[in-house]
């Protein structure tokens, strides 16, 4: 690679580049056709489709079916719920995950390679594997006062927790191989200067591992809102469900009306997108950063 | 404040001589310089979030185990009855939804890694090639990664509803006599929902191979170039044999996605007949009509050595090279 400021000449345009680009262009045409579609039959009025068919012309195009679907179905409600559960989840997460990938990179007790064996692994179960005894444990667990609902179950703070014990896994193994790339002069000097290792933790190897943990932010903000397993199981009312569950009972009360169906599920995902169109870049190399190192 | 001395071990009595740059071994030598306050903190810090970690997920992983040979009705503790393998026995002899349900699971691990991967290994090739638009196409084809696969399953039902979808209303099956069931008909559904699951996966696919091939060290390109090999013939010999790393995580994060394929089942048609799959099953033993603990605990156990088989080579081989780096 040269580092040159001339620029470089332009490829001349080969037939096989324009080939190419009309590829790419018509698969990614495709790829957006499902929502495009969803988009579409939620800015019709139901009226209209059910006379004239789904594949038609429009006579008009609004958004009602959104504002109605979103004032309806109380959908402001859900939002706070899925805040609720995820922003203390995503804080405690990474919290509790760089405390673990702290003591494992930094410290080199013998320790440290199974702990993070059990982690990450934890991390790579399925869920279902889990969920029965996790469902007797939460109606077991008794907590008067503290949540809603008496217990663990169907209670915000059961989400919470079984958010961070999961993600945790994932991030202490992404956390750990960032630390363990932190030259190691940095801690020992400060050991030596008698600092203590809660100020080694919180004041030079944190900050330093801003990148990882804002690319671990975004991507557990929307694998957290995306949640829609565990809420299915662990909530059982309908008023403490998180967005993305709560949208299954709406379709059930609104089935005969897909395009209010589709502006529902589009509503739900414009968090997501938005997320992921600001934040793009630390998303992806979020989840690159547990694939391979760097 | 006091300085303690640990029991001495063999590794760090070793002191370095002086003027060596310390190995990265000598981070043994910080246990002495710790506080007591220091190893309590430690303590807490490397203890709370494992505590936590190993409640919810092993006690819970190994609660699954232990139940699978028992039967309860959850109702206090001492209804539980030890049963042997008689879950087992008749998961794999009685149940009708179980067999189908491994097979299903086979299935779309089979078509994730036949359609999409490669796909998603072919669009990463492409887009590699530093061409014009190329954030724009990576956008399209990696939006349906960001969606939840709720919202997936919704929007793909859009397409499948028999009387108002897009592929019905442009065939002009939704009318009697040539109607096409995509979503209710047992020999059709699975297919429908893997083409969902398969849009998704591409774009997850696409971006763990660009990842892969940034790392592609450009000199074995032009070496390549310079012998007079072809598009192809570089990449099959000197590219994909370097994406060794990447597509051993590509099939470990298929397989894992096969396994706990739910969401979009669920909001599809609930795992009906034609889409059974054992996390379906497992957890309409929970929120379905009959709740029986320890057969649904046996169905999670089915379930859990399927993905150990996976998870432990794949871990043993990265903590190896782990050690070795």
């Amino acid at each position: 690679m040269s580092t040159t400021v001339v620029p470089k000449p332009r490829t001349p345009v080969r037939p096989a580049r324009i080939l190419l680009h009309l590829f790419l262009a018509g698969a990614s045409l495709a790829w957006l056709a499902p929502l495009a579609w969803a988009l579409y039959s939620a800015m019709r009025p139901y009226a209209e489709t059910s006379e004239k068919g789904y594949v038609s012309w429009p006579d008009t195009l609004n958004f009602d079916n959104f504002t109605n679907a979103f004032t309806q179905s109380d959908m402001s409600h859900y939002f706070v719920n899925t805040m609720i559960i995820a922003v203390p989840a995503v804080l405690l997460t990474l919290f509790l995950s760089s405390m673990v990938a702290f003591y494992v990179s930094r410290f080199d007790f013998r320790l440290n390679i199974a702990l993070l064996l059990v982690f990450t692994a934890g991390n790579l179960l399925p869920q279902q594997v889990i969920i029965t005894p996790l469902y007797r444990l939460y109606l077991l667990i008794d907590l008067p006062g503290i949540t809603m609902s008496g217990k663990l179950y169907d209670s915000a703070l059961g989400l919470v927790l079984i958010h961070v014990a999961f993600q945790s896994g994932f991030c202490a193994f992404v956390l750990s191989n960032y630390m363990r790339s932190l030259p190691h002069e940095l801690t020992e000097a400060a050991l030596v200067d008698g600092a203590s290792v809660w100020r080694m933790y919180w004041q030079i190897v944190l900050p330093l591992c801003r990148p990882a943990m804002a690319a671990l932010a975004t991507l557990l903000s929307i694998w957290i809102y995306n949640d829609f397993f565990w809420a299915l199981v662990l909530i059982s009312t309908g008023e403490n469900m998180p967005i993305t569950s709560a949208l299954n009972n709406l379709t059930g009360a609104y089935f005969t009306d897909p395009n209010l169906v589709a502006a529902g599920a589009l509503l739900t995902a414009i968090p997501t997108l938005i997320v992921y169109f600001v934040l793009q870049r630390q998303f992806v190399s979020g989840l690159t950063l547990g694939a391979n190192k760097g | 404040m006091t300085t303690e001395t640990t029991k001495e071990i063999p590794e760090a009595a070793a002191v370095p001589p002086p003027g060596v740059a310390p190995a990265p071994k000598a981070s043994h030598g910080h246990r002495r310089l710790l506080t007591r306050r220091d190893r309590i903190t430690l303590g807490f810090m490397a203890g709370l979030p494992t505590i936590l970690h190993i409640a919810l997920v092993w006690v819970t992983a190994f609660a699954s185990i232990a139940l699978a040979f028992t039967t309860w009705d959850g109702i206090g503790f001492d209804s539980i009855q030890w049963v042997g393998l008689q879950n087992f026995k008749e998961l794999f002899e009685q149940n009708p939804q179980f067999w189908p349900a491994v097979q299903h699971n086979v299935i779309w691990f089979v078509v994730l890694i036949a359609i999409p991967t490669p796909l998603g290994l072919f669009l990463a090739v492409q887009l590699d090639k530093k061409i014009r638009f190329s954030r724009v196409y990576q956008t399209a084809f990696f939006l349906p990664v960001v969606l939840s696969m709720a919202v997936i399953g919704f929007v793909w039902q859009l397409i499948y509803n028999p009387d108002t979808g897009l592929i019905n209303s442009i065939i002009g099956a939704n009318e009697p006599g040539k109607y096409i069931d995509w979503i209710g008909d047992p020999d059709l559904n699975l297919w429908a929902i893997l083409i969902a699951a398969s849009w998704r996966h591409t774009g997850y696919m696409m971006i763990l191979y660009l990842a892969g091939l940034k790392g592609v060290d450009p000199s074995l390109r032009e070496a390549s170039a310079l012998d007079g090999a072809n598009e192809w013939q570089t990449f099959k010999n000197v590219i994909f044999p370097t994406l060794r790393p990447t597509n051993t995580v590509v099939l470990v994060v298929t397989i894992i996605e096969a396994l706990r394929a739910f969401d979009l089942v669920f909001v599809f048609n609930k795992g009906a007949e034609g889409t059974e799959l054992l996390s379906i099953l497992v957890t309409n033993n929970i929120i379905g009509e009959s709740s029986r603990i320890g057969y649904g605990s046996a169905i999670a156990v089915v379930l859990l050595l399927i993905s150990l088989v996976v998870i432990i080579p794949y871990l043993v081989a990265t903590f190896r090279k782990e050690r070795r780096a």
